[in-house]
């Protein structure tokens, strides 16, 4: 062994010497230290301070007992009396607290009689090893080879083939399954499209009582829901989530306008969608003097003076705007729908 | 004394202290008698013209500062014709006002004014131009319909002021202060005035009754207790996870390391 370069001689290792995993013998093995000294701890050397030991563990288990028993005595202490949100309080919080020293005492007591009280010298199991024994293995071998003598699987190779076939068969449903869980209308008109439409009226949510322009003092602001949301039997939830719109009244002169969009307020008033183009999340912390809107989520402000454009935060465009008039009788109504799909991006969003 | 007197007989030796004593409840009576009538100026006996002259005085001496001498505001301040008595009563009345230093937000103090000075000088402001007055007792007696009260505060308030009336934060240093434990008129007068940044709320947008279901739901808050035991100030996942990732981590890693520390 000497006389090889170390790492360049391949040969069976004597099993009690080495791990049956290391075939390359090296010349140089730092000799075992062995296990260190046992560490005395106080209730190995000290009579009394293991009695003492003992006594605190048995209070611990003691403990144990005294809050189960709490437990069951406080739940019919500190009873639930229906519509009494105390009780139900008193009744969750007593029998919690037994609960708790019930099982923190077992636990407590138990960890602190393995650490003081059980012994504490120091062993080592060995791990048997990986590689089964050469019996097992040719007992192995020999149940595949008979298993495939019985049943023929590469003799026949027919059966063989159409089993191979069916099993590749069998996910095509779930194919078909899972692809009809995609939506089956086009993801951009139903994100783009919302309940509002030329001559609907704005509505209060949650009553649904369509607003009247004269209604909207300056410095309100109004949740609005499109007129017949609230009627709706079936995707009431879906289409708020949609429509929802913060109708707020501006003094006219600090209201600042895109030309295009001059057309989409009136005296002032003006309706932004809700729903945060960074996330979706409702965007309805409306400041009267800033002006401006600011998300709870993740702070994007934007700046209705200002066509609701990003001043601050992670939203990437301005929340869209409803382009809104008022009809014969005064009431407030959508000129159309949203221009631009509402809330966050998506993968087929054009803008 | 005349010298008259001092001739005529001797006097009792407790006369003196007894005059002194005379002396001092018709002084006291009087004070309290003249103070009890400040007290009730709230009712008809002081009359309204005397009302308003006296709040001009107190808006002369404590306000016109910043909001000028005639109430149209200054560079220092917004002007207060038209905002009303109402505006006055929640303004004053909650200590926002008068300002101690400029701002973000004019915050909650010690109220400066008594409640006669502040409906004083709410009746002069309300000369100046119409505004919202102080509203029917009835429509802030807390006893409407507390579900339906909380529908409409999460809809229209629970976005600032948060769900449980805990407050939060607004831009710049700006805040929604918490709605617990407040005096009923000043909840209504904020909806309706729309103080500093919050929007106007007024009774075409909520009408009078739902402003009272939204101040039952409020009282609602107010009386019942938490049901899930602390409520960390009804913060939501700042203070919750500030509380489970220090408090209930720590308490893991320290188990942790007490499980495998060696014992001594």
């Amino acid at each position: 062994m000497a006389t090889t370069p170390p790492g360049t001689s391949l040969q069976a290792s004597p099993q009690d010497e080495n791990d049956p995993g290391t075939a390359v013998v090296s010349s140089n093995i730092p000799a075992n230290p062995g296990l260190a000294p046992e560490h005395q701890r106080v209730t190995d050397l000290d009579p009394k301070e293991e009695k003492k030991a003992e006594r605190l563990i048995a209070t611990f288990f003691a403990l144990s007992i005294v809050g189960s028993v709490f437990a069951a005595v406080a739940y019919s202490l500190f009873p639930i009396i229906p519509g009494d949100m105390q009780s139900v309080r008193n009744n969750n919080l007593f029998v919690g607290l037994g609960i708790t020293v019930a099982l923190l005492g077992v636990g407590i007591g138990a960890v602190h009689w393995a650490k003081s009280l059980m012994h504490g010298h120091e062993l080592v199991e060995e791990r048997h090893p990986t590689r089964g024994d050469d019996e097992t293995r040719d007992a192995a071998v020999e149940i595949f080879s008979q298993a495939n003598k019985e049943s023929g699987f590469t003799r026949r190779s027919l059966v063989r083939n159409t089993l191979i076939g069916a099993l590749l068969a069998a996910p095509i449903p779930a194919v078909a399954l899972f692809r009809d869980l995609a939506p089956a209308a086009d993801p951009i008109k139903k994100m783009k499209n919302t309940m509002w439409e030329p001559g609907v009226r704005l509505a209060r949510d949650p009553s649904g009582l369509p607003i009247k322009a004269s209604e909207v003092t300056i410095g309100s602001a109004f949740h609005v829901i499109p007129e017949g949301l609230a009627e709706l039997e079936h995707h009431k939830i879906e289409e708020k989530a949609k429509a929802a719109v913060l109708l707020m009244r501006l003094p006219v002169d600090v209201l600042n306008e895109l030309p295009e969009r001059a057309s989409w307020s009136y005296q002032g008033i003006v309706a932004y969608s809700k729903i945060c183009t960074h996330v979706g999340c409702p965007v309805a912390l409306y400041e009267q003097q800033t002006h401006h809107l600011l998300c709870p989520c993740h702070q994007s402000e934007f700046d209705v003076a200002n066509h609701c454009e990003v001043i601050f935060g992670p939203a990437a465009r301005p929340l869209p705007q409803l382009p809104i008039t008022i009809d014969d009788e005064g009431y407030l109504v959508a000129q159309s729908d949203f221009t631009e799909p509402v809330g966050p991006s998506f993968w087929e969003r054009e803008l | 004394m005349s010298p008259q007197s001092r001739r005529s007989g001797r006097r009792h030796p407790f006369a003196g202290a007894l005059l002194l004593a005379v002396a001092l409840f018709v002084t006291g009576g009087a004070y309290a008698a003249t103070t009890a009538g400040i007290a009730y100026a709230e009712t008809p006996p002081v009359s309204q013209a005397s009302l308003v002259e006296e709040g001009e005085k107190l808006f002369l001496a404590n306000c016109a500062s910043c909001h000028g001498l005639f109430g149209e505001g200054t560079v220092a301040g917004p002007s207060v014709i038209g905002v009303g008595a109402l505006s006055v009563d929640f303004q004053v009345g909650t200590g926002r006002m008068p300002m101690a230093a400029s701002g973000p937000q004019a915050e909650v103090k010690p109220v400066q004014f008594t409640q006669p000075q502040i409906d004083a000088m709410g009746a002069w402001v309300a000369t100046l131009a119409p505004g919202p007055a102080l509203p029917d007792p009835r429509y802030y007696a807390g006893d409407g319909d507390a579900a339906n009260g909380a529908e409409l505060f999460r809809i229209n308030c629970a976005m600032c002021h948060n769900v449980a009336g805990a407050g939060g934060a607004l831009t710049e240093g700006k805040y929604a202060p918490h709605l617990n434990d407040l005096q009923p008129v000043h909840v209504y007068g904020a909806m309706v005035t729309g103080p500093q940044n919050m929007p106007v709320f007024s009774d075409m947008n909520l009408s009078p009754e739902e402003k009272n279901d939204i101040i039952t739901y409020l009282r609602y808050l107010d009386e019942t207790p938490s049901v899930g035991g602390f409520s960390l100030g009804s913060l939501g996942p700042v203070s919750e996870g500030l509380f489970i990732w220090l408090i209930g981590l720590g308490g893991l890693i320290a188990v942790a390391i007490w499980l495998t520390a060696r014992s001594n």
